[in-house]
């Protein structure tokens, strides 16, 4: 099927009307622009919402921010794979374009989902360096700049969620906190002043729906839109957590250095 | 309780995983091997075996209950994975896919081949020797679920170690857990020659 010759887009967008009801597939046929991608699709859509039938319905809900990858907010699977919608070239996609909701998230409605799993993950982990008091705390230990170049990659997480659609283990049979969480550890865990929290995070990974649950299937890293070496920072927490295991049982002076 | 315990039962199986259920395969496939050497010479390692002192101690504590626990902990994480290598079409997604569906083909198969061998001379009806496995292996479609068994313990047992050094955080570059790949293909390999050789040997 090739539309672009026609000069029309199709696509194919499984809907859902609230999140208790049915999902349905939908099919939608536009007209073609240079430099399309799938958001100018769906304001296409939304601008005249009539389907591929002829027939009159509700415009499609996405969610969107920045419009540049690194919101994560227009995360969705298209063409059977997650990723960002802003990003997704028409020209670069087979048609019809299939696009679904990322269902290992609670869909709210078309193709937005709740993600707020992984920002709960993120408050469980404590993923964050923690400097309030009630006075001045000072200055905190200098980073060494190549290590701020080294950490800097894994900053760049903007918890799309992309890598939580693509693990296996990351389902409604298991409470497996996902691997987007996980480089975050590793961040703050490196980071001179998170560092002082190291073995709370540690622990706290060490418990239910935790590390552990890692199956090593490295779909996460293949898919992370930012290029984010999580496998490489599971494998160093996993090593982090052996020594923490050993320290928890046998006792250390180490637990905070 | 259990779920606060995740950490140490995922920990446990995967140790247990590699010792002692790997290095008893690994032995139990170079006893085996005798079989090449001819009926006398399998048989009077078998009664090696069964000679070891303090035997039900051994089997109950470097056999049994480390395989039941890996055994039936690994069904329980076998079955929570929603499988997704039509969509990741990886080779370690594919691994990952691979070394559930061995694992659940390897219950069934060790409790078959324990119950008709271990347990067929517990009961006092049958005696483990070359003849019983030459009896077992005539039947060309057990011929083939043994072949099929071996090469899933293999299979599992090689993946096995390279999971168990990321799980362990051993191997944490990409460049180390690509060469344990590679490291693990070989035992893989080695194991696979060792014990379908063996299984020859009964026909």
């Amino acid at each position: 099927m090739n539309a672009t010759a026609t000069k029309t887009v199709v696509l194919e967008i499984l809907r859902q009307d609230t999140t208790e009801s049915t999902p349905y597939w939908e099919k939608f046929e536009l007209n073609y622009r240079p430099n399309m991608n799938v958001i100018s699709a769906l304001m296409e859509i939304r601008r005249n919402p009539i389907n591929s039938e002829g027939k009159e319905t509700t415009p499609v809900n996405w969610d969107m921010n920045c419009l540049e990858e690194v919101c994560g907010a227009c995360s969705m699977v298209i063409n059977g794979r997650p990723r960002q919608s802003c990003t997704a070239l028409i020209d670069k996609l087979e048609q019809p374009i299939r696009l679904e909701p990322m269902k290992t998230f609670p869909v709210v409605r078309d193709l937005i989902v709740d993600r707020t799993r992984m920002f709960d993950a993120l408050k469980k982990v404590k993923a964050w360096v923690p400097i309030d008091g009630t006075y001045d705390l000072g200055e905190g230990p200098r980073m060494p700049e190549r290590k701020r170049q080294w950490a800097y990659e894994l900053s760049k997480c903007m918890t799309c969620g992309v890598c939580m659609e693509a693990c296996p283990n990351v389902n409604s049979e298991s409470n497996f906190v996902g691997p987007q969480v996980l480089s975050q550890v590793r961040l703050m865990n490196a980071h001179p002043t998170g560092s002082m929290n190291k073995d709370e995070r540690l622990n706290i990974l060490m418990g239910d729906g935790g590390l552990a649950n890692c199956g090593n299937s490295q779909n996460c890293v293949a898919s992370c839109p930012k290029g984010i070496p999580i496998t490489t920072s599971i494998a160093a927490l996993n090593r982090d957590t052996s020594i923490q295991m050993f320290k928890n049982f046998f006792g250390s002076d180490h637990m905070v250095d | 309780m259990l779920k606060d315990r995740e950490f140490y039962l995922r920990r446990l199986h995967s140790l247990l995983g590699i010792i002692p259920v790997g290095l008893f395969l690994t032995q139990h496939f170079v006893v085996n091997h005798y079989a090449t050497r001819g009926p006398d010479a399998f048989n009077a390692a078998a009664h090696v075996m069964e000679g070891l002192p303090f035997r039900l101690f051994l089997e109950w504590f470097v056999i049994f209950l480390p395989l039941m626990f890996h055994a039936f902990y690994g069904l329980y994480i076998g079955f929570t994975a929603k499988n997704n290598a039509n969509r990741y079409g990886t080779f370690r997604n594919w691994m990952f896919v691979f070394q559930r569906i061995t694992g659940v083909f390897l219950v069934v198969f060790i409790a078959w081949h324990i119950f008709e061998t271990r347990f067929q001379a517990a009961i006092g009806a049958k005696e483990v020797d070359f003849n019983m496995m030459a009896d077992i292996l005539a039947n060309p479609f057990m011929f083939a679920f043994y072949v099929a068994g071996v090469v899933a313990a293999t299979f599992h047992f090689a993946n096995g170690i390279w999971s168990f050094l990321v799980s362990w955080g051993i191997t944490q570059s990409p460049r180390s857990q690509q060469i344990s790949t590679y490291v693990s293909i070989i035992i893989f390999l080695a194991l696979t020659v060792i014990g379908v050789q063996s299984l020859f040997a009964f026909v």
